[in-house]
């Protein structure tokens, strides 16, 4: 609530800025707009900007840093026998002060040092809002006046607003690259924690994937080794499947939407196949679950097949469903972006409009749709929902689409999801079969954009 | 001659300098050409409707399967509000009421409907006809109006989840008693309810207005629904003003160099980046290096803020592209800087694509599960959230959850819940398609 009422606070202080700011541009030349650099309303933004900015900086510093900071003091004026435990416990005393402090009961057993350490955390934090209050004042009402204090008639305040927003928007426009780099450092990291307890050659060569530790020594079923490989063979099988009903479904139904379809018929069906594309894949995954995968281990008992119940067939025939109006919406581009020309040279030549396709757009269009099936195997790889909810548990190292695989997806899952350690190789795993999807998808899809955009230039 | 080489289509050539012949060998190879071509363009019509139908099974399964979830069994008890077992000192206290033994109010009403029940087990059984929420219901009664004390009412009370099954027809009848979870006593004793009138199935407003429960009958989605409405907030207030901006950045401003290069391939990459990646993200970077609150709204809106930012980035950048320089080159004609002319002119014209680029990220990250999964969103929440930082839990990881619930009464809550998820994703992207159709200029 405190930081609501400091925003709040902020934000009123920052816009009498610009009203004062606007006012006093005005009053400086008696009411004529035409002897200002700039128009009234840039003065007042100039002076808001002086007020705001710092003000929101000095805050969110110290709304990062409060708790560590005030915690330190706190630890700081504990006996020293509790400042001397080891670092595990001295992170359960710190989350019971925490908890104390926000408000949860005290226990019998809470001990009166910690309940007095928790009522000195909430006096020092009430004392600290009370300076970033103070502090926040003086800033802004120090860039206030200077603020006022610096406006001329022949200030030029648009190029300085104007500059100072495009700072602003080329820093926004980092958070992408922040994002990405976000994304390697912390999966690299943990990778390399986990590296370090179970080798690389022993992850990435190993066909055997069972993370259950032991956590007594001589248990039994818990060996725990960590070999990728079956992971990365079932998530192919799967993927496999899913290219096998997407690829000839979604290029066939893209063909006949560019190149056959009536108008009418056009709008009327694209917007429907659309929807599978907007369908969310927790829909998928339980369509799979209820569904298909029963379905399929009915007909395959009719016929005499013996069906897993989370078999790779029926993951994959889902996947492939969910993956068709991405494959036919990329072919569908890819085929637009072929010239007219060569259709007509075509049928010139006295082609039919299937010969013109598969012997001519289609071989212009070729490097088009591999890099959209690319992309379409890096979507099946990345999937998860369908896969964590049809597919298997087990690492089966197996090539049969009618046994149960498991993908890396749902390994990350099922390690991730649910109590755990954070320092336990289980959970670091998680965190290495992360690099490896990454480290995949990322590859597919470099050298799907990098074709794709070649193509594109062919015929610009 | 003899040595001669062969090509294979001699006779061909023969033939077709043949006039007789000619006309036939073009009109039969003309034919094959045009069953060909008509094979092809079936096959492309086969494909559309092949995925059609898929939809329509998927559809028809989900519709199939969640309909009757709207509706709810209830029973019809007589409850005698005796003041004894209620209020004994008849101080009418809020606290004293609400700790009342509600469901010893409900076994006994259950008992004088069925005076034969005598045997401990059977009794047992009979009480479990009817939902473990039951008394709560009681408690709400009594406490809206304490005035009820000591009179005797008809109550419609939610049915236990097994017993709604048998109403809805999922539980066969003919199947071994030992196979089946309603018991033959069980179907006896509703059948005379229903002799009596004293069971029907009304419209179900606890599902759309309680949150998560181990009780199907009890179990509601406004919980997830509230927390799916915190965690869009934060993406939508954080993902369109971000993205926007760096869209006119990078369209707009960026000089030509190195670094915006970079920027851009990067923005292309990050839209393809699996969404389970976002959420590892998520775990290493707010949950343990920021130190925010597990399973709270606002981390599942920020993680997928940084999912969502490509793709209105993308959709930003070609709504830019669209408005004509010709709309600029009259700005700077009249004396407006770059960025007047900008702001002024160039974005409230490509705004209204802009917004249907967001919009459909937003319905994408409405639909994502994967990465709220990371970051503890699955915890099983029963209170409704009331902010930022409560725990909470979303619609697709509510189905999620239920998807992976023993219970029968789950499966069609399950697919109940997926119909509210999909009427609100076509009602965002049918927005989307109109705010197209009513605002996007065509140049």
């Amino acid at each position: 609530m405190l930081n609501l009422a400091l925003i709040a606070f902020i934000i009123t202080v920052t816009s009498l800025g610009f009203y004062l700011g606007r006012s006093r541009s005005l009053k400086l030349v008696e009411g004529r707009v035409r002897e200002l650099h700039s128009m009234p309303g840039y003065y007042g933004l100039y002076v808001a900007m002086w007020c705001g900015i710092p003000a929101l900086v000095i805050s969110g510093l110290w709304l990062v840093f409060d708790q560590t900071v005030i915690m330190k003091l706190v630890l700081a004026n504990l006996s020293p026998e509790t400042r001397g435990l080891s670092a595990d416990q001295l992170a359960l005393v710190v989350n019971e002060i925490g908890n104390l402090a926000s408000g949860s009961m005290a226990s019998k057993e809470t001990g009166r040092a910690i309940v007095e350490a928790a009522a000195h955390f909430n006096r020092l934090r009430s004392v600290g809002y009370a300076s970033l209050f103070s502090v926040v004042l003086c800033a802004m009402l120090a860039g206030l006046c200077l603020a006022l204090r610096m406006i001329t008639p022949r200030l030029r305040t648009r190029n300085k607003v104007e500059s100072s927003a495009k700072l602003l928007m080329a820093l926004c426009s980092t958070i992408a690259v922040f994002t990405t780099i976000g994304i390697v450092l912390s999966v690299i990291f943990e990778a390399i924690r986990f590296f370090k307890l179970i080798s690389v050659g022993d992850f990435l060569f190993g066909l055997k994937w069972s993370p259950q530790m032991a956590i007594r020594p001589g248990q039994v079923g818990a060996s725990g080794s960590f070999g990728v490989i079956p992971l990365l063979a079932g998530t192919a099988l799967i993927s496999f499947v899913a290219m096998l009903v997407a690829v000839p479904v979604g290029l066939m139904s893209a063909i006949y939407m560019s190149e056959y379809a009536a108008p009418r018929f056009r709008a009327v069906v694209k917007p429907m196949l659309e929807i599978l594309a907007g369908i969310p894949t927790v829909v998928y995954g339980f369509f799979a679950a209820l569904v298909v995968a029963p379905f399929i281990k009915e007909k395959g008992a009719l016929i005499g097949l013996a069906v897993d119940s989370g078999s790779a067939l029926a993951v994959g025939i889902v996947m492939g469903i969910m993956i068709i109006p991405f494959v036919s919406s990329l072919t569908d581009d890819v085929l637009n972006a072929v010239p007219q020309s060569l259709r007509d040279g075509s049928y010139g030549l006295g082609a039919t409009q299937s010969e013109t396709i598969v012997r001519v757009l289609l071989q212009a269009a070729l490097p088009g749709i591999v890099a959209s099936i690319l992309l379409a195997v890096s979507r099946a790889i990345g999937e998860t929902m369908i896969v964590v909810m049809a597919a298997g548990m087990t690492a089966n190292l197996t090539a049969n689409p009618l046994d149960s695989v498991t993908t890396v997806t749902v390994q990350i899952v099922t390690l991730l999801v649910g109590d755990q350690e954070f320092d336990s190789a289980k959970t670091l795993a998680a965190f290495a079969l992360g690099l490896v999807l990454f480290v995949m998808t990322l590859f597919l899809n470099v050298i799907a954009l990098y074709v794709v955009r070649k193509y594109r230039q062919q015929y610009d | 001659m003899t040595n001669a080489p062969t090509f294979g289509c001699e006779k061909w050539i023969l033939n077709i300098m043949n006039p007789k012949l000619r006309k036939n060998i073009i009109a039969a190879r003309l034919k094959k050409r045009y069953v060909k071509e008509r094979a092809f363009r079936f096959m492309g019509l086969a494909a559309v409707f092949s995925a059609l139908i898929m939809l329509a099974i998927l559809f028809s399964s989900i519709i199939g399967n969640g309909y009757s979830a709207f509706q709810q069994t209830f029973v019809r008890l007589e409850i005698v509000f005796d003041k004894n077992g209620i209020d004994p000192k008849g101080e009418g206290l809020r606290e004293a009421l609400s700790r009342a033994n509600y469901g010893g109010l409900v076994k006994k009403s259950l008992s004088k409907a069925f005076p034969d029940v005598k045997k401990r087990g059977d009794k047992k059984a009979l009480y479990k006809i009817v939902s473990p929420g039951a008394a709560f219901e009681l408690r709400k009664i009594v406490l809206a109006d304490p005035g009820i004390i000591g009179t005797t009412r008809d109550v419609w009370l939610p049915a236990d989840d097994d017993i709604d099954m048998l109403m809805k027809g999922y539980i066969n009848r003919e199947v071994a008693e030992s196979e089946r979870r309603v018991k033959d006593r069980e179907i006896g004793w509703i059948d005379e309810l229903i002799a009596r009138g004293a069971i029907e199935k009304r419209f179900n407003t606890t599902f759309f207005t309680s949150g998560d429960s181990r009780e199907p009958e009890l179990s509601g989605i406004w919980g997830a629904a509230v927390g799916s409405i915190y965690t869009m907030l934060v993406t939508l207030l954080l993902s369109f003003p971000i993205g926007v901006i760096t869209a006119v950045y990078i369209e707009e401003f960026a000089p030509k160099n190195r670094f915006t290069d970079i920027i851009e391939v990067n923005i292309n990459n990050l839209a393809a980046v699996p969404s389970i990646v976002f959420g590892l993200l998520g775990l290493a970077l707010f949950l343990n290096f920021f130190g925010l609150p597990r399973s709270a709204p606002l981390v599942g809106g920020l993680v997928l803020t940084l999912m969502t930012l490509p793709t209105i980035i993308i959709s930003s950048r070609v709504a830019l592209q669209s408005v004509p320089p010709s709309i600029r080159d009259a700005a700077f004609g009249v004396g407006a800087s770059k960025m007047q002319s900008i702001i002024h002119h160039v974005l409230p014209l490509a705004l209204p694509g802009m917004m249907t680029g967001a919009i459909i990220g937003l319905s994408r990250a409405l639909g994502e599960t994967a990465p709220l999964l990371m970051i503890g969103m699955v915890a099983f929440i029963v209170d409704i959230p009331g902010g930022f930082f409560d725990p909470a839990t979303v619609l697709p990881v509510q189905i999620y959850l239920w998807a992976d619930s023993p219970e029968r009464a789950f499966v069609e809550r399950t697919s109940a819940a997926i119909m509210v998820l999909l009427a609100f994703l076509i009602l965002m992207n049918g927005f989307a398609v109109w705010l197209r159709n009513r605002f996007e200029i065509r140049w």
